[in-house]
């Protein structure tokens, strides 16, 4: 790589991972410039002035220079650190579903301000939003819209029918919604109307509008299973965050039966 | 690595063995490599001994799971350390590093790891299962969460403060804030909110302010 003038850009840290002794290596997010990694030396020492700047999960701007492989990263200045992030564990997991879906999907040397502002915008609402959760659902319905796998909530996608609210099916590896009749003839899982609905909803509406819609947990948990299916369809793998999730899902409902049961023994 | 042709095949390996090991760069390797084959008999004889006797000798304790020679380990059969507060680690050379300090007087365990969301990493690789069951009959009354300040630390104390939640023990998590020796007009956002969120009184009172 030839030795060039520092390259500056504004960035979001998706993720870390340490490298040499006391390095990490950054995967940065940048408007003009798309997925980046960049060597932030001596990060992982106490006495660092950079590794506060450079915490996943943050945005900041950086002045990287040009390495033999890789970008290094020279200063850093945080933006926002999005401190509740890190304070609740469950706007963590959160974040980190939505970071990793980016890390898997922005590509190097391709820049999209769209896909930043969506990711910032994403992670400033899950750090402040009262339902975090409805920030994900929002975020993975314009993530799938940028990717090209918008799906379709108008018409069949197997018989091309116009859709109406009730009995109809999603199929994920179809990429839409499947009328009564293609669903009671075996395709997609069961969709109820108000899932149909609140995916309609969010299609069209801002997330501003889209939060202020009151749903009840089994419709939320509904959406989020098929808006989950639709993006590991169009990721073709599993994201692998869910099982975290999973295991704080699992380790609160353990620590409620425990209290039921200390509470009954009372 | 690429072999020289004129490299001899044994000293060649011997490089490459030395390459393998983490932090150890091609020049590095064969200046370890020219290093043990100058050196005396007895000094290479010396090495491998203690090569093969760590991989022989050590076991992970089966209390604190911290590598020993001897189980249960020298911290954890210490009658004088106080078995009622565990400090929860991520590695066993963090373990080196707190008992450094002469701080903290109680016992150990060892995740080997931590929780790591985007690599897939969860509580059922790490030494949890083997904690909990600690934590259950032991007369353990705190337990501090002494893992990294990062994402991958901060998701597993998370996630341990919630199982461990349920169980009615305190649960503390090492402090964060300014590194001694740093200046403030350097100090991130973050770091400089947790160290305000956290002062402490100038008396020395061991009070904290609440956190407001």
């Amino acid at each position: 790589m030839p030795r060039t003038q520092p390259l500056r850009t504004e960035a979001i840290v998706l993720r870390q991972r340490p490298i040499g002794d006391a390095d990490k290596v950054c995967v940065l997010l940048s408007p003009a410039h798309g997925r980046m990694e960049a060597v932030a030396r001596g990060v992982r020492k106490t006495t660092s002035r950079l590794a506060g700047h450079v915490d996943t999960l943050s945005r900041g701007t950086f002045q990287l220079a040009r390495g033999r492989s890789m970008y290094i990263v020279t200063q850093a200045q945080t933006l926002d650190a999005w401190p509740s992030l890190h304070d609740d564990i469950d706007r963590l997991s959160l974040a980190v579903g939505v970071a990793e879906l980016i890390d898997r999907t922005a590509m190097p040397d391709v820049g999209s301000r769209s896909l930043y502002r969506l990711t910032q915008e994403s992670l400033a609402r899950v750090a402040e939003a009262d339902d975090p959760a409805a920030a994900v659902r929002w975020f993975q319905l314009r993530w799938l819209d940028q990717q090209g796998y918008q799906p379709e909530l108008d018409a069949c996608v197997r018989c091309r029918a116009a859709l109406e609210p009730a009995g109809n099916g999603l199929a994920a590896l179809e990429g839409g919604v499947v009328c009564p009749d293609c669903h009671r003839a075996g395709a997609g899982a069961p969709l109820s109307s108000t899932a149909f609905r609140l995916l309609r909803y969010m299609r069209r509406s801002s997330f501003d509008l889209t939060a202020q819609v009151r749903v009840n947990r089994a419709a939320a948990s509904e959406v989020d299973r098929h808006l989950s299916a639709l993006v590991e369809h169009a990721l073709d793998g599993r994201l692998r965050s869910s099982s975290f999730a999973q295991a704080l899902e699992g380790a609160a409902r353990g620590a409620r039966n425990t209290r039921e049961v200390d509470h009954a023994a009372v | 690595m690429q072999r020289s042709p004129v490299t001899a095949p044994t000293l060649a390996r011997l490089i490459d063995a030395f390459h393998r090991l983490p932090g150890i760069g091609p020049k590095s390797a064969q200046r370890l490599a020219y290093y043990i084959l100058r050196a005396p008999r007895e000094e290479a004889e010396a090495l491998a001994e203690a090569l093969l006797e760590v991989k022989d000798r050590t076991q992970l304790c089966g209390v604190c799971q911290n590598i020993t020679d001897v189980d249960p380990c020298a911290v954890c059969s210490d009658p004088n350390r106080a078995a009622e507060t565990i400090c929860v680690v991520e590695e066993p050379l963090d373990i080196v590093a707190i008992e450094r300090t002469g701080a903290h007087r109680g016992r150990y365990h060892v995740l080997h790891g931590a929780i790591s969301p985007m690599d897939g990493i969860g509580p059922e690789d790490l030494k949890v299962r083997e904690l909990l069951a600690r934590l259950g009959d032991q007369g353990v009354q705190e337990v501090i969460l002494a893992t990294n300040p990062n994402l991958e630390g901060e998701a597993t104390a998370g996630y341990l403060s919630r199982v461990i939640g349920a169980m009615g023990l305190r649960i503390t998590r090492l402090a964060h804030g300014l590194p001694v020796g740093a200046d403030v007009e350097y100090a991130d956002e973050r770091t400089l909110r947790e160290a305000l969120t956290h002062r402490v009184l100038m008396d020395g009172e061991p009070d904290r302010y609440e956190a407001r």
